[in-house]
């Protein structure tokens, strides 16, 4: 790269391009525009070949994949919408979409909503990072590990919270083998490691919060209830929409608690769908039907990730 | 953004016993206040207590677990369970202490999730930095067009690549390799990529002015001056990546489930298949689990500040 020290500073001044380095720019001639061509195409070589190999093409051979028979040994046969017409009867993809919204609602619903009770009393209590820390636990370790040990804790036989329940004379329960509990006890596992992790992010919006607003508050008479509804709640707002949105994304796509724990079981209660594709594909070894259900998961969370892009747009500017 | 305390301002009378507390009741004890300490020390205690138990469990010998399995401490507390998950027992002892015969090496793994996590860390951070840089600095023909694309990738979800890129990894030979396991997330993901742009542009461009004029490259300036600016930053998503890759199990499983390539989740899930469903080899798998945890705790340890202030401005993905 050259070194044009004294064409640097004229164009510096008409702030026309207030970019770092000058490179080429007097092959620009008279428009005097720099042009980092070669250099650009050798930072973005990289991120440029993962993106074409690993986003791009595998999105298309996706859509492709969705509209063929293909079982991974032969060639994909092309077949049209055939995998979208099946699916519309097919009752295993109804109950997985149905699943699944059951396992978000009660999870997104009780990790938000202890997420904001912990935030709240962190932010009005401590500022401790040890305790924050320790809240941060259960995010910290793999979705593998905290199914095994739920399982564990919650063994039929020999179980912790079994035993504390019998004690109580409450009597035990298959929390992961009953068709009405294995559901509420995936979301209340998912709940229990995402929890504090919510909790941090509501956290660290709160702090944006001016304090002044609540010693003010504070010298009016008002409690903390009135001001966690009047001053905390409508200030976070941008920022508890974006966390929601964010959790909704995560949710919709759990897989490993129920891979490790149910396996989709008893009875498809807890076959979601993102487990219901990974069967269709590497189970059944039918990656076109597979593919179609992937395609309208995708369209699901597409939706969702708009929202949340324009959700953090309003978020950044609110705090800005 | 730390509080600023004026308890000066606010007279002592104003907050008589028996109203809720706040701001100006500062260190003062009213029930309010105990109600939510003890609220927080629930929270800790659900969070902390099922680690403790597994713990627990992993120094419980197999043969005790019906008699033994509600003190808070274990009767003949053994190691047994830990040397034999680690593969540093002979087979006959490991099934006498409760294996399944299962041949397990959990220091292999572990070693393979620092590898498979750590790569992916180390080049992502790179290859997005330097594209971020490219976005954030450099001038050339479609530059908004391409990062527009690019950040378009947001929006694909994981499970839609997984399928066609297990399908690709498969025709390149690459199963059961590191490569082959690395390879999607290695090169670029958009977050990093439109988080660390965003964050070299708000570094005045005065240094690297400077710098230009003195006749440094955009290469030498990227790696003299951009690079150690950013460090918090780079940490940050360095950081969460390491998390996110440690925790990774659906793509590792389906690419690198041999025993050459396997990481401490899918050996886990491995685990737990061949263990008996009847009855689990509950004192093996607390074990290995206990090993998952291991390296998480000493990450938090030693970066434990960095790591919980780090979700302050990550908080998008």
């Amino acid at each position: 790269m050259g070194a044009d020290t004294a064409v640097a500073s004229p164009q510096k001044s008409a702030g026309a391009d207030p970019d770092g380095s000058g490179t080429a720019r007097t092959k620009g001639g008279a428009r005097k525009k720099r042009d980092d061509r070669k250099a650009a195409w050798l930072f973005l070589a990289p991120a440029l070949i993962g993106f074409a190999l690993f986003y791009a093409y595998p999105t298309l051979r996706g859509i492709h994949y969705s509209l063929t028979d293909y079982n991974l040994l032969t060639d994909p046969s092309f077949t049209g919408v055939d995998n979208y017409r099946r699916l519309i009867g097919d009752e295993q993809f109804i109950n997985a979409l149905k699943v699944t919204g059951y396992f978000v609602v009660l999870n997104i619903g009780t990790q938000t909503v202890l997420g904001l009770l912990l935030a709240t009393l962190m932010h009005r209590l401590t500022r401790s990072v040890a305790l924050r820390a320790i809240l941060l636990v259960p995010w910290l370790v793999p979705n593998v590990t905290v199914g095994l040990l739920w399982m564990w804790m919650l063994d039929a036989n020999l179980g912790f919270v079994n035993h504390v329940l019998e004690a109580l004379g409450l009597g035990t329960t298959g929390f992961f083998t009953s068709p009405t509990w294995a559901m509420p006890t995936v979301a209340g596992v998912n709940t229990w490691a995402y929890s504090g992790y919510t909790a941090l992010l509501l956290y660290a919006g709160m702090l944006q919060i001016p304090h002044h607003l609540y010693e003010s508050a504070s010298l009016d008479g008002a409690g903390e209830w009135r001001m966690f509804t009047k001053i905390t709640l409508p200030l976070l707002r941008p920022v508890l929409a974006l966390v929601l949105v964010v959790s909704l994304i995560g949710s919709f796509q759990i897989f490993d608690t129920v891979a490790v724990t149910t396996k989709g079981g008893p009875v498809s209660a807890t076959r979601v769908i993102y487990f219901y594709i990974y069967e269709q594909a590497f189970t059944n070894f039918r990656m076109g039907y597979a593919s179609a259900v992937a395609v309208v998961l995708a369209v699901i969370l597409g939706v969702l990730t708009a929202v949340q892009m324009r959700l953090l747009r309003a978020s950044r500017s609110d705090l800005a | 953004m730390t509080p600023n305390p004026t308890p000066t301002l606010v007279p002592a009378s104003r907050t008589a016993p028996g109203t809720p507390p706040r701001k100006g009741a500062r260190r003062r004890i009213s029930p309010g206040r105990i109600a939510a300490w003890t609220l927080l020390g629930v929270a800790l205690f659900v969070t902390v207590f099922p680690f403790y138990w597994m713990i627990r469990t992993a120094l419980t010998p197999a043969a005790d677990l019906y008699s033994d399995s509600t003190g808070l401490v274990p009767d003949h507390p053994t190691m047994i369970n830990f040397l034999r998950v680690l593969g540093l027992t002979s087979q006959a002892e490991a099934q006498a202490a409760g294996g399944s015969g299962a041949h397990l090496d959990f220091l292999r793994y572990l070693l393979n999730s620092v590898v498979y996590s750590g790569l992916i860390a180390v080049l992502q951070t790179l290859f997005c930095a330097m594209a971020g840089y490219a976005f954030a600095r450099l001038r050339f023909p479609g530059r908004d067009a391409v990062f527009g694309v690019l950040i378009a990738a947001l929006m694909v979800p994981p499970i839609f690549t997984v399928l066609p890129n297990f399908v690709l990894v498969k025709n390149l030979g690459w199963l059961n390799t590191f490569a082959g396991m690395v390879a999607p997330s290695v090169l670029m993901t958009p977050f990093a990529v439109f988080f660390l742009r965003q964050f070299f542009l708000s570094i005045p461009r005065d240094v690297e002015e400077a710098a230009t004029l003195d006749g440094v490259g955009s290469w030498g300036i990227f790696w003299r001056i951009v690079m150690p600016m950013s460090r918090g930053p780079l940490i940050t998503i360095a950081l969460t990546t390491t998390v996110w890759s440690w925790k990774d199990y659906l793509w590792p499983l389906l690419t690198g489930r041999e025993e050459e390539t396997r990481v401490l989740t899918v050996a886990l899930g491995i685990f737990q298949q061949q263990s008996p469903n009847a009855q689990p080899d509950w004192t093996g798998l607390m074990a290995g689990s206990a090993l998952s945890v291991l390296p998480v705790l000493v990450l938090l340890v030693v970066l434990g500040r960095r790591l919980v202030e780090s979700l302050n401005f990550t908080g998008i993905k």
